[in-house]
């Protein structure tokens, strides 16, 4: 089956842009979540909209299953190929096509990356407002894709905040326009991260930001992570609504320090990164009262300049690669709870590392209550693994005993779809699916993903003619 | 017999009268569940023997929509009043349905918080209601729409399914947004039961700037002050909150008013008032009249467009007989026709408009008109999608049918 569709797809791209090259295929066996991996059946690097829908196309008419990627960066395993099926590489598709100041947008394909078009703006004073981590690299498309946050979301909210229009292939190989302005049902708010579920986006409108007339960095330092913990409670209890307010325990600055020299208040057995923004006179006001409610706090800097602020900001954006210094290996965890919980779930972390005896740096968005624990072992050890991924499924637990999620940005994915039925009831699942099947009746957009077992759709409600196969063959249930 | 069936769910059920009609179509029942578990009931009872259903809040906007195809059970949520957890220091909310948004903004005030959410109609108007309706007030230029303070939802399917998506947590990717696909579905996916939202610190101070600005000239090409002002105010980084126009029947001077909230209010204003120049009548603390209000809505209209498209916006509206209200800066405006003008003459009017708006890529919706023959939502694209949505949630075609966009 898939020999005949590669034949197809090399009649609708040029023969180069389709790859079946085994070891080429192997560079896209996995994405930021290294330990899933399956080579792809092909790879195919197409460049424009129309493209995509033809292979999409093909796809249907071979019944074979596709998987979009964008830079690979997801951290849920995604965009993990299928050895069965077609993986939609975007790195073709780079151009931003219409930068519209006075519209405050701009049209972008879904391989630009997150950077690219906050830099073609900033000259003029505005900024892409959602800012992962991984910014440089990570794709619109993967970001639309994931719903992504970043540091600043506590106040900007996440990428579908920021998202006016995408053009889509659906699932069944149409090309259709999702927009905001269009009266309907809101599909471009449910097609946002679903994580390359429902279809491919191809075009996509982003809301541009004016930049803020200042900003203010604070970097405070705290004997214990519960000094800072009340220290945040305070600004959010203040009235304060910071862009981002950050947090890292003792062992996330050691690797921090270790991997970028970072330089955070030696002794610190948590640092806060509080960043102020908005109209100047605002900020200034705002700025005093943190000071105030930081008055625990053994020592805070104050950034001067952007070159200080990036400073400040280095060792927190660096600190999941920094982790790489202090341990042979580590999962990336990504867990939420209601802010106010983070001390007590802090404390039961804490426990877990000691009983599991495998460490744990605390990294977060403290302001929202994301986690993002980063779980240290040593892979060379037996059994250093598994009592690893126990400690990093029990943080998970905890998230949901506490009221909160499985992820606050990195999405399901292959790698928590298992987790899902935790979090929601079985009906839960269910409905959500019939947006699945509305969209992607067949089940050919990224299966596998999101959900634990995939609902049968059946015929289209209203033209049912008789039992789907799979029902009668015995072989599956009819929900 | 139905009623006895209905009866059987132990919800509390009175018959309907003619009050209770939507659109002119008068049910049968009225249902009054307290909790999501009798929606339930409800729903499940209306699916076993074919009955259709039409959700209703402060029943504000009830008559918006084309008349449903058939309604023999009016499902009142109005006794879904509670308020079921306010997480103050975690700045999250939980409420039934039936909430109005007035108890709600009375209950968050107490902790210095609010929801920021100002669409018309406070009054009576329920958070179900101002869900399933997604209208945006003044304010949406800096918060965002219902569909952006939501986050988290539980809904009740036309077959009694109970389904929640999202949770109490800003911060959540986990699993599809039901929330989104509900807020705006005016009723038509199922009913909305409960919703969860993310809350704001009340504005320790506020400051609305009023001043009044020309019509724009008859050529677009002349500088328009209305669209100077609002490309300025957009830009500003004293970042006002809201920018709204009043322009009564699309004729003479158009009132403009800048809110300015939060931190050092005054001051920003001040600034903003010496930009805006001479056209500032005046800067004051309270709200002027009328603030975020829909005024008229036997026909109302909603504009959606480019923000920059705003002075051919105000061209095109001059003069059509449409009063103009809503903002300047968000791409979004009402329109309500003042005064009886008949099925035709409305029908031309709205056809007439809607044909110059399309030339600058603006949106033309209809969202009330007693005149069937008007035509409401125009050509959607995404219109196909839609309807697999709606026959994957609603197969049975109970659930307000007939009343959305290409008759769904
Ligand atoms: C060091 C590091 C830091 C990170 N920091 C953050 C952070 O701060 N916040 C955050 O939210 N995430 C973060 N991430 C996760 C990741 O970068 C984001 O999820 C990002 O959006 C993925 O983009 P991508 O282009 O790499 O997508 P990929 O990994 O290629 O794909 C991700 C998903 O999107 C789908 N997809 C890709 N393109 C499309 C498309 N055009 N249409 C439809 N579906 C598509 C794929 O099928 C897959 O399911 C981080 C990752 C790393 C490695």
């Amino acid at each position: 089956m898939l020999d005949t569709l590669i034949e197809a797809l090399r009649g609708v791209l040029p023969v180069e842009w389709v790859i079946t090259d085994p070891v080429r295929l192997r560079t896209y066996e996995c994405d930021g979540l290294t330990y899933h991996r399956a080579t792809p059946g092909v790879v195919v690097l197409p460049e424009t909209a129309e493209q995509v829908a033809r292979v999409v196309g093909l796809c249907n008419e071979f019944a074979v299953p596709f998987v979009a990627r964008g830079s690979g960066t997801g951290l849920s395993g995604g965009a993990l190929p299928r050895e069965d099926g077609v993986l939609i590489v975007t790195s073709r598709m780079r151009r931003i096509l219409e930068v519209d100041l006075p519209n405050r947008r701009a049209v972008v394909e879904p391989g630009v990356t997150n950077l690219a078009i906050t830099e073609a703006v900033r000259d003029q004073g505005y900024y892409y407002a959602p800012d992962p981590s991984s910014q440089q690299i990570c794709s619109i498309g993967g970001n639309v894709a994931e719903n992504s946050g970043g540091a600043h979301c506590l106040k900007y909210g996440f990428t579908v905040n920021h998202i006016e229009a995408c053009e889509i292939v659906t699932p069944d190989g149409d090309l259709v326009t999702l927009d905001r302005m269009d009266p309907g049902y809101d599909l471009l708010g449910a097609f946002v991260g679903s994580e390359g579920t429902l279809g491919i986006a191809t075009k996509i409108t982003v809301r541009l930001s004016r930049a803020p007339q200042a900003v203010t960095t604070v970097l405070a330092a705290f004997e214990s992570i519960e000094q800072g913990g009340k220290a945040v409670s305070a600004i959010i209890g203040a009235g304060i609504v910071p862009a981002a307010i950050e947090m890292m325990d003792a062992l996330a600055i050691e690797a921090a320090e270790a991997a970028v020299a970072c330089a955070y208040p030696a002794g610190a057995g948590a640092v806060l990164i509080v960043e102020l923004d908005g109209p100047a006179v605002e900020v200034e006001r705002q700025f005093e009262r943190l000071r105030e409610i930081c008055s625990d706090a053994f020592e805070l800097r104050v950034a001067a300049d952007p070159a200080e602020r990036a400073a400040i900001w280095k060792g927190r954006k660096s600190a999941f690669a920094a982790v790489g210094r202090i341990s042979p290996a580590y999962i990336v965890q990504d867990g939420v709870v209601p802010r106010t919980s983070l001390p007590r779930v802090l404390a039961e972390i804490d426990r877990l590392s000691a009983a599991y005896d495998i460490r744990v740096a605390n990294v977060f968005h403290a302001g929202d209550g994301n986690l993002h624990p980063l779980v240290l072992f040593d892979d060379a050890e037996p059994g250093a693994g598994e009592r690893a991924e126990a400690v990093s499924g029990a943080i998970l637990d905890l998230c949901i005993e506490h009221g909160g999620s499985i992820t606050g940005e990195h999405g399901v994915g292959v790698d928590k779809a298992k987790y899902m039925p935790k979090m929601f009831s079985e009906a839960d699942l269910d409905t959500m699916q019939l947006v699945r099947c509305a969209f992607d009746p067949r089940g050919l957009s990224n299966p596998g993903k999101v959900f634990p077992t995939p609902r049968l759709c059946g015929e289209v409600p209203g033209v049912r003619k008789g039992v789907h196969p799979l029902v009668e063959s015995g072989r599956a249930e009819q929900f | 017999m139905p009623s006895q069936e209905l009866a059987g769910t132990g919800v509390t059920l009175r018959d309907a009268g003619p009050g209770d009609a939507v659109c002119g179509v008068t049910p049968t029942w009225v249902a009054l569940p307290e909790t999501t578990g009798e929606v339930s009931a409800v729903l499940r009872a209306c699916a076993e023997h074919d009955l259709a259903v039409v959700p209703t809040g402060g029943g504000t906007k009830l008559h918006w929509g084309p008349a449903p195809e058939r309604c023999d059970v009016l499902l009142d949520l109005c006794c879904m009043n509670e308020i079921v957890e306010h997480a103050a220091g975690d700045l999250v909310v939980r409420a039934q349905a039936g909430v109005t948004m007035e108890a709600l903004s009375a209950a968050l005030a107490e902790r210095g918080q609010e929801l920021a959410l100002d669409p018309p109609f406070a009054e009576g108007s329920t958070v179900g209601g101002t869900l399933a309706a997604a209208v945006a007030g003044p304010r949406a230029f800096r918060y965002g729409t219902a569909r952006d303070l939501l986050i988290g939802i539980t809904v009740v399917l036309p077959d009694g399914t109970i389904a929640k998506s999202g949770g109490k947590v800003v911060k959540n990717v986990a699993g599809y947004d039901l929330g989104k696909l509900f807020t705006g579905s005016f009723g038509t996916l199922g009913v909305i039961a409960e919703a969860t939202f993310r809350l704001h610190p009340l504005p320790v101070e506020r400051r609305w700037i009023v001043a009044v600005v020309d019509p724009p000239r008859v050529s677009p090409a002349e500088p328009c002050q209305a669209g100077e002002l609002a490309a300025m105010l957009a830009a500003a980084q004293q970042e006002p909150s809201a920018v709204e126009l009043d322009w009564p029947h699309g004729q003479g001077p158009i009132w403009m008013t800048v809110l300015v909230e939060g931190t050092a209010a005054h001051e920003r204003a001040r600034v903003l008032r010496a930009r805006m120049g001479g056209v500032v009548k005046d800067v004051r603390d309270e709200p002027p009249p009328n603030w975020g209000l829909i005024l008229n809505d036997d026909v109302l209209a909603e504009v959606r467009f480019e923000p920059a498209e705003l002075t051919r916006v105000l061209d095109a509206v001059h003069y059509s007989g449409f009063s103009l209200r809503g903002s300047a800066v968000a791409g979004r405006v009402w329109l309500e026709l003042w005064g009886d003008h008949g099925a035709d003459k409305t029908i031309d009017a709205v056809a007439a408009l809607r044909a110059r708006l399309d030339d600058i890529g603006a949106r033309l919706t209809v969202l009330a008109t007693p005149y069937e023959g008007v035509e409401r939502w125009g050509a959607v694209g995404s219109l196909p999608l839609m309807r697999r949505v709606k026959e994957r949630f609603d197969p049975g075609r109970r659930m307000s049918p007939g009343r959305f966009v290409g008759g769904i």
